[in-house]
């Protein structure tokens, strides 16, 4: 009797988990199977289950290809602001991380609760002012405009606190007798130490760049500096003829970032999961 | 000759006082008193510069008329005006988004979590993996799809199984219900994996002796789950709910990406949307700013309210 219970409960979850992973990847699946049909039907239909199979084909793709340059200049914007980010936000985030958890120093509690308080202040209520700062200094329209608020970023620090408190100190000491200086310290030893970390983080860093979206709508002005998802929202207007664009584009944005998780999944999953950040 | 015996002699002396400075400065800057320092000033710099100031001359400029080259303090005007109708639908509709978001994220990916980790599904990797892509995509290829999924034309998979349910087509993105439906159906969609993540790591958490000696007490399935597994998630149900309140008061995306920045009758305005209406649209920087400051108090008076409610601050808690 038991036994038949645990059979019938044991289909039970399992069913239910395949319908809930399939309605949970379906829009992944519909973008991916309509990116291959003419952006015509598209344009009547949206995303939609009768799909004539015969009329599948690769034109949103040639034409993103061979035509859309605007898009790769999307591309490649992104691209390099988020490169700039992860370099520049590890490089100081793990620093200031690192400080806090390995040296006694004075106000080092007054910087901890700082970062604290900025974590739970919410960017939104930073950005007019902070927009202001950006037409004062002329950084309007600029890579750095875009990346400045995300350099050293609260949840890394954090992060690289807690990372780093788990460190053996021994190993400071040790080096200091053998005449290894503390910067010498903290790059040659302790932060290859930080490996995982680092790596959580810059996935972290990475996909918020990536996706990032308010901040650069309001600094970013002229087409040709957009990222990704701005331009992407451009092609959303009512009238806008842009599907092909639209679709192949927001799948040749994603899929990447796909093939990165399935082989990085440990340290997206640690990454994602650090500080519920808002992405 | 003599040349070279200059260089003999000068070079020594030379190098003495070259090495000297140096070597006391370098070692100034080794001390471990001044090392942090170096190491934090990165962030003191990005706190003064990129917080603490923005938020002093946020609060400063929401007390202020600015039009460009003529700023004056206006004492209160700003305030008195953000209390109106636009700003009590935005509330709402932010409100009600938060309510529905807390509830289905957080009930949601805890029973999932809970069936998931239980010994009967396989392919457990599996699920979890499909379920956390969409944190991968950003809010506006997410929102773009179910805006393709969802548009008002009749043969789009969403009026498909509508009307497969017998149901007449419905237009999206016109109606109120509807409209906040899309919103909060792309934030489901797109947090549900990371906060299954949350809770199944607690879950795993949980020492497996509890569950043996409550099986020696005879406890049924569902007194194991009453009294063992709720208590020990109870953390991480505070967690989860305190961040998506926080962030649902903060959404702005999930409407812009539907409507840009006028939905019809206002069906999708949210707090966020009308600081960047006001103040970046309107280019009414004193206005959007006191919406901000009201948000932000109304953000803190809810979180202070929720976690005292719950008991966070309680010390010793179960």
């Amino acid at each position: 009797m038991n036994k038949n219970r645990d059979l019938t409960l044991k289909w039970v979850a399992n069913i239910s988990f395949v319908i809930i992973a399939f309605i949970v990847l379906f829009p992944i699946i519909g973008l991916l199977v309509s990116s291959f049909r003419p952006s015509s039907d598209l344009m009547r239909d949206g995303i939609s289950l009768s799909i004539d199979f015969s009329k599948l084909n690769l034109d949103n793709y040639l034409y993103i290809f061979n035509e859309a340059s605007q898009y790769w200049s999307w591309y490649g914007n992104s691209l390099m602001i988020s490169a700039l980010t992860i370099v520049l936000s590890l490089f100081f985030s793990s620093m200031v991380g690192y400080a806090l958890a390995m040296y006694d120093f004075k106000g080092r509690n007054l910087f901890f609760v700082s970062v604290l308080l900025i974590l739970m202040v919410p960017f939104e209520i930073l950005m007019l002012p902070l927009y202001q700062l950006m037409v004062g200094a002329h950084l309007i329209d600029s890579y750095f405009a875009v990346i400045l608020p995300l350099i050293v970023a609260p949840v890394a620090v954090f992060f690289f606190r807690q990372f780093a408190l788990g460190l053996p100190k021994e190993l400071m000491d040790a080096a200091r007798i053998d005449g290894s200086t503390e910067y010498g310290i903290f790059f040659k030893i302790m932060l290859p130490l930080m490996g995982p970390s680092l790596a959580a983080m810059a996935i972290l860093q990475g996909l918020a760049s990536w996706n990032n979206f308010l901040w650069p709508l309001l600094v970013l002005r002229s087409n040709s500096m957009f990222t990704l998802p701005i331009g992407l929202a451009t092609l959303l207007t009512p009238y806008g003829n842009n599907y092909d664009i639209l679709i192949a584009g927001s799948v040749l944005t994603i899929i990447p970032i796909i093939i990165l998780f399935i082989f990085f999944q440990r340290y997206f999953v640690a990454g994602l999961t650090s500080g519920g950040v808002k992405g | 000759m003599s040349s070279e015996l200059q260089k003999g002699n000068t070079s020594p002396s030379l190098q003495k006082t070259s090495f000297k400075e140096p070597n006391k400065f370098l070692k100034f800057l080794n001390s471990k008193k001044v090392v942090p320092y170096i190491f934090v000033f990165p962030f003191i710099i990005s706190f003064l510069v990129l917080t603490l100031y923005p938020a002093v001359r946020g609060i400063m400029m929401s007390f202020q008329s600015i039009l460009p080259g003529q700023v004056k303090f206006i004492g209160l005007d700003n305030y008195s005006r953000v209390f109106n109708a636009n700003f009590y639908k935005a509330l709402s509709n932010t409100t009600i988004y938060v309510i529905l978001t807390v509830l289905i994220l957080t009930i949601l990916p805890m029973v999932l979590a809970i069936l998931l980790d239980s010994k009967y599904v396989k392919f457990k990797t599996f699920f979890r993996a499909s379920l956390f892509i969409p944190a991968l995509t950003s809010t506006i290829v997410g929102g773009m799809i179910f805006r393709l999924m969802f548009s008002g034309t009749e043969s789009s998979v969403a009026n498909q199984i509508v009307s497969f349910l017998g149901m007449e087509a419905v237009d999206w993105r016109y109606q109120a219900w509807s409209a906040m439906f899309l919103m909060v159906v792309l934030a489901s969609w797109r947090w549900i994996g990371v906060n299954l993540l949350y809770f199944l790591a607690q879950l795993q958490n949980i020492p497996s002796e509890l569950y043996e000696a409550a099986d020696i007490d005879g406890a049924s399935k569902l007194q194991k789950m009453r009294y063992v597994t709720i208590p020990h998630l109870k953390p991480i149900i505070i967690f989860v709910s305190t961040i998506t309140i926080i962030n649902g008061f903060r959404m702005f995306e999930e409407s812009f990406v539907f409507w840009e920045t006028s939905s019809p009758g206002n069906i999708g305005l949210t707090v966020v949307g009308y600081i960047y209406q006001q103040g970046i649209g309107q280019n009414d920087m004193g206005f959007g700013s006191a919406i901000g400051v009201v948000l932000m108090l109304i953000i803190f008076v809810i979180s202070i309210i929720y976690l005292i409610a719950t008991g966070t601050f309680k010390r010793g808690d179960e």
